[in-house]
């Protein structure tokens, strides 16, 4: 087992009031899974997210991420781990504007303590995975979203983690664009790598191989599914892979 | 990683170039001004030094009173005035030191100030007529350019002799050489026996170059005065300075009152005139400095709105794997670099207006003036970028995240 919540809660306090957006949730992720996770907003999606990637502390429960119980680890630790095991893929990208793709891809790496040259071999690489290896002095300004988001993609991959988290990778996205990224997302899972993604739209969970849905901050369903193969049906349709760069 | 992140915060500096030099033009200017204006204070005081180095370091002074305060600084002006006017100092006190110590002292002088008219054919002009002892050019290193400065035996004559300064000499004669000619002092004809080059100003006092110099006793008995100024003597030996000054104290003890003269030597005239300009300096330079507090501000001003408009970087940072102290130490290095370039241009900027300045006034930019505006300003930088830095590195990353 790669990712294991026992027993989560997560209360948060607004004015008198306490909201409790997780109650009690126990979810096992195992290495290579490609997880999707839906719900209405204000279900808990977001916050389940946020605690399974380390980002926030649970408010009770235990976190075991490789078989490390990872629950009481402080701030610094959380962020080594961050660096070390999990890459993100946001809604919003999150690309620091002026700077160019390459460099934006650097970034886990340049906290990872990795040489320079070293930095600009891997990123490259995921550079080129990714199909943007002729567009690595572009800055954000300068792709288009579909381009932002596989830089993003490149850059979640390039620390090589153990789990990726994407919340909402398709949802500031043209169909177009959605498509390329769900594309990438299913090879990703192809090659092994462990994904977990929040999402609202059916048809990019149903590229996944299980989905857990949440209300009201327990999980209501946890089934697993035959990934739909959306590259034989849609790919074929469009143009070659090449011609989308520009998606 | 340490490398890392000053990298990090140098690529930082140079995404928005308009607003990293807008953040540093108060810290330009704060350490520009600071620099110029210590420049300013330290060319004066290099000036001064450098003139009194030309009238001789051996030199000692008997003045009447007590013009100085006992710290540096200036002490009774007015009584040491009232002795002036009182004739305190007698030439047979020099004559008397002179015998009596030979063997410390080379040479003494009197002088003696007086303002009159001096006229050649239809040109006239009003002029110090400075009455000195034959022995004056030994002490004061003046040198006649033309002819030459008048005798032992000229004074003791009280012949009607004169040497003339070099502008007097202008204003009178113009192109003419004085040499040799008659000039009117006071409707009484004097010969013009020598002619002095440029020897320009003493600092702030009237320039020597319109002085005419007379031998004391002709002074004495065409003017009627017994009125001396004071008594310049010139020591064997820089060495012997301080032992000549005990001598002199001791002889003039016989004669006057312990508080009706001083003596005293470069160093304390000088020691004087670098307090003053020492209050001076660090006066310009504090007022100056208050620019660099205010660029200071600015920095933090920019940087908390950096922090806030690069909330999403930061939280972006952190999710991937910054610790709070590596975004702290981003944020710092920022300010402090901002800071610093801000005070290298400032430093270079200062520099050339020195440079500019020399011509009208000396200006001198010393090493420890640059290296001291760099430290203010890297600390300037550094006070300034704390509340921004501890405010980013306080930000959670999934509330920086969600920040629209």
């Amino acid at each position: 087992m790669l990712l294991s919540l026992q027993n989560v809660s997560k209360q948060y306090q607004l004015g008198n009031m306490v909201i409790n957006a997780l109650k009690h949730v126990s979810v096992n992720v195992d290495a290579g899974e490609f997880v999707a996770v839906m719900g209405p907003s204000g279900s808990g999606k977001s916050t389940f997210l946020q605690i399974a990637s380390i980002l926030a502390q649970p408010s009770g429960g235990v976190i075991k991420l490789k078989d490390r119980d990872v629950t009481a680890y402080d701030e610094v630790e959380r962020a080594k781990l961050r660096n070390q095991e999990i890459g993100f893929i946001f809604q919003q990208f999150n690309l620091l504007a002026r700077t160019s793709a390459l460099e934006n891809v650097k970034l886990p790496l340049v906290y990872a303590g990795v040489s320079e040259s070293e930095q600009n071999l891997r990123a490259r690489a995921m550079l080129e995975q990714v199909g943007l290896a002729d567009r690595l002095a572009n800055t954000p300004s300068q792709l288009s979203g579909g381009q932002q988001q596989r830089v993003a993609i490149a850059r979640a991959l390039v620390n090589n983690p153990s789990i990726i988290f994407a919340d909402e990778p398709t949802g500031n996205l043209d169909s177009k664009s959605g498509e390329v990224i769900k594309q990438i997302l299913i090879d990703l899972s192809h090659q092994g790598k462990t994904i977990i993604m929040v999402t609202h739209e059916l048809d990019v969970a149903e590229i996944a191989q299980r989905t857990i849905t949440f209300h009201d901050g327990e999980i209501t369903k946890d089934q697993k599914q035959t990934p739909k193969r959306i590259s034989q049906t849609t790919a074929k349709t469009k143009k070659p892979r090449k011609a989308k760069i520009n998606a | 990683m340490l490398k890392n992140t000053f990298l990090i915060a140098i690529k930082a500096i140079f995404i928005n170039k308009v607003r990293t030099f807008l953040t540093m033009l108060g810290v330009i200017i704060g350490v520009g001004s600071v620099v110029l204006l210590t420049s300013i204070g330290t060319g004066l005081q290099l000036y001064v030094a450098d003139q009194f180095e030309q009238l001789g370091s051996n030199t000692l002074y008997v003045v009447p009173g007590k013009p100085f305060g006992d710290g540096g600084g200036f002490g009774n002006q007015e009584q040491a005035m009232l002795e002036t006017t009182k004739a305190t100092l007698k030439i047979r006190y020099l004559d008397q030191i002179l015998r009596n110590h030979r063997d410390l002292i080379a040479e003494g002088a009197a002088t003696s100030p007086f303002s009159a008219t001096v006229k050649y054919k239809n040109q006239s002009k009003k002029a110090i007529i400075f009455g000195v002892s034959a022995s004056y050019p030994e002490i004061q290193t003046k040198e006649a350019a033309t002819g030459e400065w008048f005798t032992k035996i000229d004074e003791n004559k009280q012949a009607a002799v004169v040497v003339l300064g070099e502008k007097i000499s202008e204003e009178v004669f113009g192109d003419v050489n004085p040499v040799g000619k008659f000039i009117k002092i006071d409707s009484k004809s004097y010969k013009v026996v020598g002619l002095l080059d440029t020897i320009g100003g003493g600092f702030g006092g009237p320039s020597f170059d319109n002085y005419v110099y007379m031998p004391y006793e002709t002074l004495v008995k065409r003017f009627n005065t017994e009125y001396i100024d004071n008594f310049v003597f010139k020591v064997r030996d820089e060495l012997l300075v301080d032992q000549a000054k005990k001598e002199i104290e001791k002889e003039m003890e016989k004669y006057l009152e312990e508080d009706e003269f001083t003596v005293f030597d470069q160093t304390q005239l000088l020691d004087t005139i670098n307090s003053i300009l020492g209050v001076l300096t660090a006066g310009l330079g504090g007022i100056a400095a208050i620019s660099l507090v205010v660029g200071g501000i600015g920095i933090m001003n920019i940087m908390l709105v950096s922090v806030t408009e690069r909330t999403r970087e930061i939280g972006l940072r952190k999710a991937i794997g910054a610790t709070p102290n590596l975004i702290m130490i981003q944020f710092l290095i920022e300010a402090a670099l901002l800071s610093v370039f801000g005070g290298m241009i400032g430093v270079v900027i200062a520099y050339l207006g020195s440079l500019a300045l020399q011509s009208f006034f000396p200006a001198q930019v010393t090493l420890g003036a640059v290296l001291l505006a760099f430290s203010v300003s890297a600390v300037v930088g550094i006070v300034f970028g704390v509340a921004p830095a501890r405010k980013a590195a306080n930000l959670s990353p999934i509330e920086a995240l969600r920040y629209e």
